[in-house]
């Protein structure tokens, strides 16, 4: 019969064992928003991530060209002037998966992001704020795909 | 299709995404307004602009860097002693002096053959093997990536290859013959795509190889990452997959028929900068 | 592991841009092979990096994230020497940390 710290320190182990076959989900999966990544609008997503209804606000950025000649790489990115913004978000409307990325805004970092996303089709690219008010600002821009980039 | 029909569908293409890209320029957008709409044309190359920095080539140039310098093979050596045509271990300028001839092995060779020649004289490992394995796979891609680093190591450079050798005139009649040689089920030839200035395929400019196309053009724009299966493409595999389109069996990897068309290509495109690793669509 | 990946950080005042080349099948899950079999989604779920040691960055990502990821961010307060390093972690618990020094 084992003591309870001896249970604890072989929990610990296998634990360890599993992390490191990758068989462990790591503590901060907890942190992945599968609701928001799963959700299939705009709307969706701010609510799944605690937001209200998504308002369009010239203060927020999305940049991104205008025409992508593959779809499978777009550079889009996302910003905002206001202060107090809590989390940015990039989201590709047409997408099965619509919600793209979330980036969490501290003080150590500009509210400013850049990153590449695939495109299926042609679509509204949303750049979304989250402010620490509550109030959810976005702003869109049709990107244009002369092909498709999900590789099917 | 004959390539007149191409062309008709590539323009029929181009009409029918130019005309919404117009029309969406001309609506009121936060974008600052325009005195004229931005033509399709300028759309891909400021997208092709944003994505030059950053181009995941350079994941595969870090890796060729480090298999140059990594220990390897049945002879446990590294690449460091490989004579890329400037002298063992001289990596800078190698790449825009390729195809060349060399006399070790009495042959006309490219990049990618020659690094396999030194893979089987400095490391042991098996030449003919690797010239059978499919491109993406085994050392097929660490070849790949070894072609990304040394052509990296020439970036900016402009090609000069030489043409003092005998064979290596030879080499360039072959492959200007080859260049023009029409066949396969739709008779095509490499001059059906590449031998006139501005031609298109929808919306993709084909150079013209016979002459200097430009800085970063054509042959000077290979290895190349590509976004469209985000695969990394050396000129061998290009070739490659140029023999597909055109319904031709594959040539032999490193074969004399794709230095051949290398030298040719190389030796047309004197002068011009070489930009690879590049991004391509 | 995971490949490395290539991280570059360029300071101006006190501003330092960095930029992040990851190396990521990021696959969506969406896809089939010939045989007609759905391949299984592979993609980095989050993202993080740190300045000398000290949070800076959180991201999650979904599968929508191009394949072989960039990413652009600016710090605050960072200058030549100092060290950014940068994690991710993808949906099949596969992790991988880069460093870079500040220039």
């Amino acid at each position: 019969m084992k003591t309870r710290r001896e249970m604890m320190s072989s929990s610990a182990k296998l634990a360890a064992l599993l992390a490191s076959a990758g068989l462990w989900p790591a503590i901060s999966m907890a942190a992945w928003p599968q609701s928001a990544f799963d959700a299939k609008s705009l709307a969706d997503a701010s609510k799944a991530l605690g937001g209200s209804v998504p308002v369009e606000s010239k203060d927020v950025m999305v940049t991104g060209p205008d025409i992508a000649e593959n779809g499978a790489v777009v550079p889009v990115g996302c910003s905002t002037t206001l202060p107090g913004v809590k989390r940015l978000l990039l989201l590709v409307e047409k997408n099965p998966s619509v919600l793209a990325a979330v980036f969490d805004v501290t003080d150590a970092v500009e509210p400013s992001f850049n990153t590449r996303v695939k495109m299926g089709q042609s679509s509204n690219v949303f750049a979304v704020a989250m402010m620490s008010d509550g109030k959810v600002l976005f702003a869109s821009k049709e990107i244009k795909v002369t092909l498709g980039g999900c590789g099917g | 299709m004959s390539v007149r029909a191409v062309l008709l569908v590539g323009a029929a293409a181009l009409w029918w995404v130019a005309g919404p890209v117009h029309a969406q320029a001309q609506a009121p957008a936060p974008a600052p307004a325009q005195a004229q709409p931005k033509s399709s044309a300028d759309g891909i190359a400021e997208y092709r602009a944003m994505l030059a920095d950053g181009n995941p080539a350079d994941l595969f140039e870090a890796k060729g860097e480090v298999l140059w310098k990594q220990a390897r093979g049945p002879k446990n050596a590294t690449l460091e002693r490989c004579d890329l045509g400037k002298g063992p271990g001289v990596v800078k300028g190698a790449f825009v002096e390729l195809p060349r001839w060399f006399a070790d092995t009495q042959r006309m060779q490219d990049l990618e053959s020659r690094l396999v020649t030194c893979m089987e004289v400095l490391q042991g490992m098996d030449g003919a093997a690797i010239a059978k394995t499919a491109f993406g796979s085994g050392e097929q891609s660490n070849v790949t990536a070894l072609a990304t680093y040394v052509a990296a190591e020439s970036r900016g450079l402009r090609f000069n290859l030489p043409q003092g050798h005998i064979e290596e005139r030879k080499s360039y009649e072959i492959g200007k013959r080859v260049f023009f040689f029409r066949g396969g089920p739709m008779d095509f030839s490499c001059a059906g795509c590449h031998s006139v200035d501005g031609q298109r395929i929808r919306l993709q400019d084909l150079p013209n190889l016979t002459k200097n196309p430009g800085d970063g053009v054509g042959f000077a724009a290979w290895p190349a990452y590509r976004v469209s299966n985000g695969q990394m493409w050396s000129m061998q595999l290009r070739l490659n997959d140029c023999f597909r389109q055109q319904r031709f069996p594959f040539p032999g990897f490193g074969s004399e028929l794709t230095v051949a068309l290398g030298t040719y290509m190389g030796v047309n495109a004197k002068g011009a900068q070489s930009i690879a690793p590049a991004i391509k669509r | 592991m995971g490949d490395p990946m290539r991280i570059r950080a360029q300071s101006a005042g006190d501003k330092t841009t960095v930029r992040v080349l990851m190396s990521h099948e990021m696959e969506t899950g969406q896809r089939r092979d010939p045989a007609g079999k759905v391949i299984p989604a592979w993609f980095i779920q989050e993202v993080s990096a740190a300045l000398n040691g000290k949070p800076v960055l959180a991201a999650q990502w979904g599968p929508s994230v191009a394949k072989n990821p960039f990413m652009q961010f600016v710090v605050r307060g960072a200058k030549a020497g100092d060290k950014i390093s940068v994690t991710w972690l993808d949906n099949k618990g596969d992790k991988r940390t880069d460093e870079a020094t500040v220039s």
